[in-house]
C-alpha cells in the first residue's frame, strides 16, 4: 500500500511539475549519431541552466521528417523544430506556420546582447520579407576534397585557377586516374558542381538572381557556365556511371586511389576517414577561381532552429533559441557535429578540414545555401534532373536549358 | 389481443401464431435487408477510403495547391500542362513497356509450374524455393538487384568478359527501365507459377486419359486438353500481372527514383514525385497524373468486370 501511494505521489508530482513549469516540445530529425549526441548535450545543458523547463523531444527519422513536418506544423505544432535556411523554409513562412523571431536578431529579446555581432554574416539566409524566422546553429563548407598523395605522385600542386584545375584533370586522366568522382543518383551532388561553376563564372549576385528566377536559363551567362562545365564533362573527367551511384558509393573509388577529387561538403570527411584515408593523404582546397576578379563566394548550407507559430510555450522556445545561438553552446555542439559553428565567437577543434573551412568562410564574400535551398523546390528538382542529364549527355545542353527555362517561367510566375 | 380474431379458424399451435404476430415490416423485408446490413461496414469503408478519395483527387486536380497555402482554382490548366510535359510521356511509355514485358511472367510461370509439377523426392522444398521471390519483400528484391547491376557488383566481372566493362544498366537512360522490369518480373513469375501449380493439381485426370486414348500427346495434349482446363488460372494470372505492372512503384522508387533524369519514371512514381516527394508538393498536378492513371486502370477494370459478368452469366 505504501508503495502504491508513493508511486501515485510520484506520478502526481511529475504531472504537476510538467504542467506548472514550462514544457518545451521539440521536434527534430536527429537520428544520425553525431547530431543526436550534440543535441543531447545541448538539451541537458539547457535543462541544467533552466531547471524549471522540461524538454520533451519528438525524434523523427531523417527522411520521414521532411513529410512529417508538413503535418505536425499544421495539426499539432511543437514549440521548437529544426529545419533549413533559405528558400526551404519559405513555404512554411508563407503559410504562417513559423514564428517571427526578429526581436532575437535585433537584440531586443536577447539576454546576452551580442547576437547581431556574432551572427550578422548569417542573417541574410534567415530573412524573408525583412524579418528573421529562426536561428542558425551549424553550417559546413563545400569545396574540393582530394588525394594529396596522388597529386604529389603526378607532380600536381593545388590548383587556384581554372586553367590549373583543368590541367590537373588532364594530367590525372593521362595517368589513368579518374580526376573527379561523383555519385549523382540522388541528383543533388550535381548541383554542388553547378553552384560553384556559376558562383565562380558569374558571381554571387548572378547566382542568387538565377535561383530567385530573375534570369532566364537560356541566358548567355548560363551558357558560359556550361561552357566551363563542358571542359570537364566532354573529356570524361568525371567518374563513369555516376548516375547509378549514391554520393557515398562514389567515395570508394577515391579511397582505392582510382579517383583523385570530389566536389563535396565537409560531412564527407567522416566517410573518407572511415574508409582509411588520413589527414596525410586527404586534403581540401577551395574551388578555384574562374573569372578573375570576381569575389569568391562559398557554398555553406546552414541548419537552423525555428519556433512554430502555433507553439504553446513561446517564452521558453525563445529562451532555447537564444541559448542555441550562444558562442559557447555552438562551439561545444559543433565539436560533436564535426561542423562549423555559425557564431563567430566560437572556436573550432584543431582539425585541418574545419580550420580550412572556417578560414575560407570567414573570408568569404558571401554564402550560398545550395541550389536546392536557394531555388524553390520545383525549380530545384527540375534543375538538378537537368544537370544530371547534361553530365551524361553534354550534347543536349540546349534542349535541357530550354526545358529549365520553361519550368522557370511556370514556377516563378 | 387483435390477432385472436384473425386466427381462430387456423387451429395452429401457439408458437406459429406468435411468428404470425411478429410478421412486422422487418419480418417482411428481412430477406432483402440482411445483405445490406452485413455489407454496411464494408460499404462505409469503401465509401470513405475509396470513393471519396477518387472524387476528392479529381477535384484537387483542378487546383494549384502546395498542401499548406490556400488552394487556387485553376480549371483544367494542370491537364493542359500535362500535355506539354516531356516527363509525362516518358512515364506513359514506360508504363506501356511494363505492361507488355510483365506479361512474360505468365508463360514463364506456366513453364516453371509444369516443370515443377512432378512427384520426386524433395519436390516440396524445390517448389518453395521457386516460390521464395514472391515471399520476400519487393523492397529487398529492388535493393538486391541494384547491387547486382552495380558495375562493381556481382555481374560486373561477367560483363567485363562480354566486353561491356563498367556497364551500369541503371545509369543508361535507354535500358534502365528494362533493368527494373527484369527485377520486378522476378517475383511476378513466382506468383504466376503458384497460380498454375494449384491449377495443375486440379486437372481432371479422366480427360487426360481420354485424350491419351484418342492419341493426343506432347504439345497437342498440352494445348487441347491441359491448357483449356487451366483457363481460370490463366485469367487470374493475367489479371494480377496487369495490375502488378500498372502499379509498379516500389521497384522504381528503390532502384532509380525515376532516374537517370526521369527516364525510368512511371505514372505512379511521377505522381508521387510531383505531389509528395521532397521537392514536390504540387498536389494539383500530381492529382492530374493520378486522374490519368485512374482512367487507364478504369478501362482495364471495366473490361475485367465485364468478363466476370459474362462468365457468371454462363455459369448460372
Amino acid at each position: 500500500m505504501k508503495k502504491i501511494i508513493a508511486t501515485l505521489t510520484a506520478i502526481l508530482a511529475m504531472g504537476f511539475s510538467s504542467s506548472f513549469a514550462g514544457t518545451l516540445v521539440i521536434n527534430t530529425d536527429l537520428t544520425d549519431p553525431a547530431p543526436k549526441a550534440a543535441f543531447e548535450w545541448a538539451f541537458n545543458k539547457f535543462q541544467e541552466e533552466n531547471p524549471d523547463v522540461t524538454i520533451e523531444v519528438n525524434n523523427f527519422d531523417h527522411e520521414g521528417y521532411k513529410q512529417a513536418i508538413r503535418n505536425f506544423l499544421t495539426t499539432s505544432p511543437p514549440d521548437v523544430f529544426n529545419w533549413y535556411a533559405g528558400n526551404r523554409m519559405l513555404p512554411f513562412v508563407r503559410a504562417g506556420l513559423v514564428e517571427d523571431v526578429s526581436d532575437i536578431w535585433s537584440d531586443t529579446g536577447w539576454v546576452d546582447g551580442n547576437l547581431t555581432e556574432g551572427m550578422s554574416h548569417a542573417k541574410k539566409p534567415m530573412t524573408i520579407g525583412g524579418k528573421q524566422w529562426g536561428i542558425p546553429y551549424t553550417y559546413y563548407q563545400w569545396g574540393v576534397y582530394y588525394r594529396k598523395d596522388i597529386f604529389e605522385a603526378n607532380g600536381i600542386s593545388v590548383p587556384t585557377t581554372w586553367d590549373e584545375f583543368v590541367a590537373a584533370c588532364a594530367t590525372l586522366k593521362a595517368a589513368g586516374v579518374t580526376p573527379i568522382t561523383i555519385g549523382s543518383k540522388y541528383l543533388w551532388t550535381t548541383a554542388g558542381v553547378f553552384d560553384y561553376l556559376n558562383l565562380r563564372t558569374n558571381g554571387y549576385e548572378f547566382h542568387m538572381a538565377l535561383t530567385k528566377g530573375e534570369i532566364p536559363y537560356t541566358d548567355p551567362r548560363v551558357h558560359a557556365v556550361f561552357d566551363k562545365w563542358d571542359e570537364l564533362v566532354k573529356p570524361g573527367y568525371f567518374l563513369e556511371n555516376h548516375a547509378s551511384l549514391a554520393w557515398q558509393e562514389a567515395i570508394p573509388p577515391m579511397i582505392n586511389g582510382e579517383a583523385a577529387m570530389y566536389v563535396m561538403g565537409n560531412f564527407s570527411v567522416a566517410l573518407f576517414k572511415e574508409g582509411g584515408l588520413t589527414n596525410d593523404n586527404l586534403g581540401f582546397f577551395q574551388f578555384p577561381e574562374i573569372t578573375p576578379g570576381i569575389p569568391m563566394a562559398e557554398e555553406a548550407p546552414t541548419d537552423t532552429m525555428h519556433i512554430a507559430s502555433g507553439a504553446k510555450n513561446k517564452t521558453d522556445a525563445k529562451r532555447f533559441l537564444i541559448f542555441l545561438s550562444r558562442a559557447d553552446v555552438q562551439e561545444e555542439m559543433n565539436k560533436t557535429l564535426g561542423q562549423l559553428p555559425v557564431n563567430s565567437g566560437s572556436k573550432v577543434d584543431p582539425d585541418p578540414f574545419l580550420e580550412a573551412g572556417l578560414n575560407m568562410l570567414n573570408n568569404a564574400y558571401a554564402m550560398a545555401q545550395f541550389y536546392d535551398r536557394d531555388a524553390p523546390a520545383e525549380m530545384a528538382s527540375e534543375g538538378m534532373k537537368g544537370f544530371q542529364e547534361y553530365m551524361v549527355n553534354p550534347d543536349r545542353r540546349d534542349k535541357i536549358l530550354e526545358r529549365l527555362e520553361k519550368v522557370r517561367q511556370r514556377v516563378y510566375k | 389481443m387483435g390477432w385472436f380474431s384473425t386466427t381462430p379458424f387456423l387451429n395452429v399451435p401457439n408458437s406459429i401464431q406468435i411468428t404470425y404476430r411478429k410478421s412486422s415490416w422487418w419480418k417482411l423485408n428481412q430477406q432483402r435487408l440482411t445483405p445490406w446490413i452485413f455489407l454496411f461496414p464494408g460499404l462505409l469503408l469503401f465509401l470513405v477510403y475509396v470513393i471519396w478519395p477518387i472524387f476528392n483527387s479529381l477535384y484537387i486536380s483542378l487546383l494549384q495547391w502546395d498542401g499548406l497555402s490556400p488552394a487556387i482554382y485553376v480549371g483544367l490548366s494542370n491537364y493542359i500542362e500535362l500535355l506539354d510535359d516531356e516527363y509525362f510521356y516518358i512515364s506513359l511509355m514506360n508504363n506501356l513497356k511494363w505492361l507488355i514485358l510483365f506479361m512474360l511472367a505468365v508463360p514463364i510461370g506456366l513453364g516453371l509450374a509444369i516443370f515443377l509439377n512432378q512427384t520426386i523426392f524433395g519436390i516440396r522444398l524445390i517448389k518453395s524455393l521457386f516460390f521464395f521471390p514472391f515471399v520476400i519483400s519487393q523492397v529487398v528484391i529492388g535493393i538486391i538487384f541494384s547491387w547486382f547491376y552495380n558495375p562493381r557488383g556481382v555481374i560486373g566481372p561477367f560483363l567485363d568478359k562480354l566486353g561491356l566493362s563498367n556497364y551500369a544498366i541503371l545509369a543508361d537512360e535507354n535500358f534502365a527501365t528494362y533493368g527494373i522490369i527484369f527485377a520486378g518480373i522476378y517475383p511476378q513469375i513466382a506468383y504466376c507459377m503458384i497460380l498454375y501449380l494449384t491449377g495443375l493439381n486440379n486437372l481432371n485426370t479422366d480427360q487426360i486419359e481420354a485424350g491419351r486414348m484418342d492419341g493426343a500427346k506432347g504439345f497437342s495434349l498440352f494445348k487441347n486438353i491441359i491448357l483449356p482446363q487451366l483457363k481460370p488460372a490463366t485469367f487470374l494470372a493475367i489479371v494480377v500481372t496487369v495490375i502488378g505492372s500498372l502499379r509498379s512503384f516500389d521497384m522504381v522508387a528503390i532502384m532509380t527514383q525515376g532516374g537517370p533524369y526521369g527516364s525510368t519514371n512511371v505514372l505512379a512514381y511521377y505522381m508521387f514525385e510531383t505531389a509528395l516527394s521532397e521537392y514536390g508538393y504540387r498536389m494539383g498536378y500530381g492529382s492530374a497524373i493520378a486522374a490519368v492513371l485512374f482512367t487507364i486502370m478504369m478501362f482495364y477494370i471495366l473490361f475485367f468486370i465485364y468478363r466476370m459478368y459474362q462468365s457468371e452469366k454462363k455459369g448460372l
